[in-house]
């Protein structure tokens, strides 16, 4: 099944949306600077609702059914979140109005903060970051800067465990530092001899994911960040896995110095296909002067009848913008009303579901698949996708073939320390009949892998295009449609 | 709600797992930090948090209560019906990054698209899946020009005639490259001189020059012989655009950009106090494997059926770790979606249509507003719909009047230049009525009066 590009539907001619006609005196082009052509396409408004919602239905999506990415923490996303950030005194302020004509946005920020702290354990809070990658750019930075605040410029490595996701040295390196790798012991937490070891005065910091990416809670976190701090450096935590520890735990108070949220994945707001994100940062009291800003303050207190007057503050020493304007405004209202809508109580249940289906899960697995660090999992676990005895068989043949069994693959080929890895997270917000039924179709898959391989190797069979080849899209790169002369 | 488990369901599933209790899960997390009073607010229904923040957006004036001439980098355009409708189908935003190809060709060729039509748009031959705005995206076009010239060129030119807080972000993003030096918008140079001072900063040691069309200020300029000076010394130009003047002036490709970077935002998404919004970014086929960020390709499938995959993912931060060319991830996939839609709703005429409505309804806003004693526009070369206006008192004063007659006034240039405090920086869209902009005059005139 394929559909046409936006381009071959095109018609020369056909118009989408009519607008008024000038209703000023005209004043003359600056011919000199006028395009003379504008290859864009030419359709009516029905052929472009039926293109993209014929587009739609290629799509696997959370509202359709379970989606385990590890990592991506893809759980429902509440309806209320999409009409809540819609409202018109929302949705058409502009970033730039005078602070007291959008107390509600400000009010609504300030709140955010709040509770994201209170959530967390940490001091200060920026809503500025885009997305996950972004938040922890910000960390890092802050990391450097609050080094050369103190004149501590020896500190040129961050240490980054083998487990890690590839934006922690992506990152790291991005932000001009070194990265010293950090091997995982044979319980999936941290190495604390190779720590040890490696510690010097040359350490800014160390970047540490707790649950860690094989879905493990590191039992020695407390110990691993004091010792970062008596040698000087910093704890980052990235909090992509949050989910985990809501009314669990706060990073905070288990000794980290920064972290990042993903609003999208603890807080509800949609993926969106790839974005937006959003990407908070926390920080402890010792760095609440170097967050990146504007962030939102309250200016003057308020009183029994009137409300507190909030505006924009640059923390003192910040590190400086990392976007325009506040940060992703509009997921900062899903995130918002999805706190509210869970109080103290309904945040830990989030946690402990999540862990309970993750759980459940593993049970129902680990007698079918290898589970490298078999213990208790925090929110998600990794699972190998290969058996001695189904030579050839491979994480993206089991991925593929649940395809045809209609659910979304689990993460594959992460983390990179796990052999064929598939990295499961099946959120809180999955029944016990939908995990049920992932798990016999795991459990059907590895059958057949032993006695029909090529059901695996050749799925999936049902989808609008079958395998692709990724070497031709990369070898002959075509990155944009066929696009006509004028 | 959101969480489905009954009581039996949840006391099966613990049976299953072998433990007691759902505490007995949480074993590895120290005793001494498990389970921490939350101080928040107790949690309301969907009814009473809807009232709840009903109530807060409510607490706001907005761009389409007030009368809006506020641009400088955000604008209020008309966003056809047919945008949101598409953008709230579950199968678009409640996907994630198309990691398998076979069950997200929606996204794929959704992205393919977009890369296809701001590569129509901007002149240039290949665009990425989007970065998180017009500041971030502004920030990688330098760290893609310092990583191609592998660090040995340390200098970016940027005039400050670039959105302030795209130079203020790129700042920050190469904050960690201590050898390198962000010159040319030091606060002793007259933020309206014009892009031909960069001219004589211009050396071997050049990485980048980084000019904006139209420029903050709204000016349009022929950037034909600065680029060519550029590339005599061996660097790169940027040009940082808004993509909806593009219905109407000529694209950067073809007065010899190397990299298109941009907002997005005008291009069919909600001004939502700030974000999100869209980074454009386009470049040259020769610097492929030097963006950052995704990129959706062509290909076919065993079946020899069309179709489309995320490639050259070995650039990116999954494969390549440390020695990626950006640490991006999630970009801003429903927002890339929203202006492909959208240019794919106008079209050929009706993008140059709402980019003429916008020149035109922005020069008759200028000529009368510079005909108004007291105010006089401070523009010297072509504008398209913005222009920077020399108010007789503090530009916040005139626009607490403004306000007073329900009109959200131009942008306070004194906030980011010294030398233009009492300078307004106003905007004007296909949304302003000839008779708000003469209402804007009258107020506008009053002011002067005192």
């Amino acid at each position: 099944m394929t559909e046409p590009t936006i381009y071959e539907l095109s018609s020369p001619g056909r118009l989408g949306v009519r607008y008024p006609d000038p209703d000023v005196p005209l004043t003359p082009l600056p011919t000199e600077f006028v395009r003379d052509s504008l290859p864009l396409p030419e359709l009516s408004e029905p052929d472009v609702i039926r293109h993209f919602t014929r587009l739609s239905t290629f799509n696997y999506n959370v509202d359709k059914g379970l989606y385990p990415l590890g990592s991506c923490t893809m759980k429902y996303n509440p309806k209320v979140n999409e009409e809540a950030a819609r409202l018109p005194g929302f949705a058409l302020t502009h970033p730039l109005q005078p602070e007291e004509t959008v107390q509600g946005n400000l009010a609504l920020m300030y709140e955010l903060q709040e509770w994201l702290k209170e959530i967390s354990g940490f001091a200060g809070v920026s809503l500025q970051p885009a997305a996950g990658a972004q938040g922890e750019f910000t960390g890092v930075m802050i990391i450097r800067a609050y080094h050369k605040a103190r004149g501590d410029t020896k500190r040129t490595k961050i240490l980054i465990p083998d487990s890690a996701h590839g934006t922690n040295p992506a990152t790291s390196a991005m932000s001009g530092y070194q990265v010293v790798n950090l091997p995982t012991d044979s319980n999936g937490n941290v190495d604390l001899n190779a720590l040890k070891n490696v510690l010097d005065d040359q350490i800014a910091g160390l970047m540490l994911t707790n649950p860690n990416t094989l879905g493990l809670f590191d039992v020695n976190v407390v110990e691993v960040n004091r010792m970062v701090h008596e040698a000087g450096g910093l704890v980052y935590g990235d909090g992509a896995n949050l989910n985990a520890l809501l009314g669990i735990t706060r990073p905070g108070d288990l000794g980290f110095d920064i972290m990042h949220f993903n609003l999208h994945k603890t807080f509800s707001t949609p993926h969106g296909g790839g974005g937006p994100g959003s990407g908070p940062v926390a920080v402890a009291k010792h760095l609440v002067d170097f967050l990146p800003g504007p962030i939102v303050d309250i200016i003057e207190e308020g009183t029994e009848e009137e409300p507190p007057l909030y505006g924009f503050c640059m923390p003192s020493k910040s590190i400086g913008r990392v976007k325009s304007f506040f940060g992703h405004f509009g997921m900062m209202v899903r995130a918002y009303v999805y706190i509210s809508m869970h109080g103290p109580e309904g945040l830990r249940n989030i946690a402990e579901h999540a862990v309970l289906n993750a759980n459940y899960l593993l049970a129902r697995l680990r007698n079918t698949y290898k589970i490298p660090y078999d213990r208790i999992c925090m929110h998600e676990f990794v699972a190998e996708g290969r058996w001695e005895d189904a030579p050839g068989i491979r994480a993206l043949d089991i991925a593929k073939r649940l395809i045809d069994y209609d659910f979304h693959p689990p993460t594959n080929y992460f983390p990179l320390i796990v052999h064929e890895a598939l990295m499961i997270e099946p959120t809180e917000t999955e029944n016990k009949q939908t995990l049920d039924r992932f798990a016999e179709a795991l459990i059907k898959i590895a059958q057949e892998a032993h006695q029909s391989p090529e059901l695996l190797k050749e799925a999936p069979h049902n989808t609008p295009v079958r395998r692709l080849d990724e070497v031709k899209a990369a070898k002959e790169l075509v990155l944009c449609c066929w696009i006509p002369e004028n | 709600m959101f969480i489905p488990h009954t009581d039996p369901e949840r006391a099966e599933m613990l049976q299953a797992i072998g433990v007691e209790s759902l505490e007995e899960l949480f074993k590895d997390v120290p005793e001494a930090y498990r389970y921490p009073k939350l101080n928040l607010p107790p949690a309301l229904s969907e009814m009473e948090a809807m009232a709840q923040v009903t109530s807060l957006s409510q607490a706001n004036e907005h761009a389409r209560e007030l009368i809006c001439f506020l641009g400088a980098g955000a604008y209020n355009h008309y966003i056809p019906a047919a945008v949101d409708m598409l953008l709230r189908r579950g199968e678009f935003y409640t996907a994630y990054t198309p990691y398998q190809p076979e069950i997200s060709q929606g996204t794929l060729q959704a992205i393919f698209e977009y890369q296809s039509l701001i590569t129509a748009l901007t002149g240039m031959d290949i665009s990425n899946a989007s970065h998180y705005d017009g500041a971030t995206a502004t920030a990688e076009a330098g760290v893609m020009a310092y990583h191609y010239f592998r660090g040995k060129r340390n200098k970016i030119l940027i005039p400050p005639s670039v959105n302030p807080q795209y130079r203020a972000t790129l700042k920050t993003y190469l904050a960690g490259y201590e050898s390198l030096n962000i010159v040319g918008d030091e606060a002793e140079v007259d933020p309206l001189s014009t892009p031909d001072y960069l001219l004589n900063q211009l050396d071997n040691n050049t990485a980048l020059v980084i000019v904006q069309y139209p420029d903050f200020f709204g000016r349009i300029f022929d950037y034909t012989a600065l680029a060519k000076a550029v590339h005599e010394v061996g660097a790169l130009v940027a040009v940082v655009v808004n993509p909806l003047s593009l219905g109407l002036l000529k694209p950067p490709g073809q007065f010899g950009a190397d990299i298109v970077v941009g907002e997005g935002q005008p291009l069919g998404i909600p001004l939502s106090f700030g974000g999100p919004y869209l980074g454009i970014f386009a470049t040259r086929s020769e610097y492929a494997h030097k963006i950052s960020g995704r990129l959706v390709g062509e290909t076919v499938d065993v079946a020899g059926n069309r179709g489309y995959v995320l490639t050259l993912t070995a650039r990116e931060q999954h494969i390549k770790r440390e020695k990626a060319t950006s640490n991006i991830c999630t970009n801003q996939g429903l927002m890339a979606l929203a202006s492909a839609i959208y240019l794919s709703l106008l079209g050929k005429s009706g993008l140059r249509k709402v980019a003429e409505l916008c020149y035109q309804k922005a020069h008759y806003a200028a000529e009368e507003i510079g005909a108004i004693p007291g105010y006089s526009l401070c523009v010297n070369a072509p504008f398209f719909h913005e222009f920077v206006v020399c108010c007789p008192r503090d530009v916040a004063e005139v626009n607490e009047h403004l306000l007073e007659h329900g009109i959200l006034g131009g942008y306070d240039l004194g906030r980011d230049y010294h030398s233009l405090k009492n300078h307004m920086l106003i905007a004007v869209t296909e949304m302003n009525t000839r008779e708000e902009i003469d209402l804007l005059c009258e107020a506008l005139q009053e002011v002067s009066h005192d």
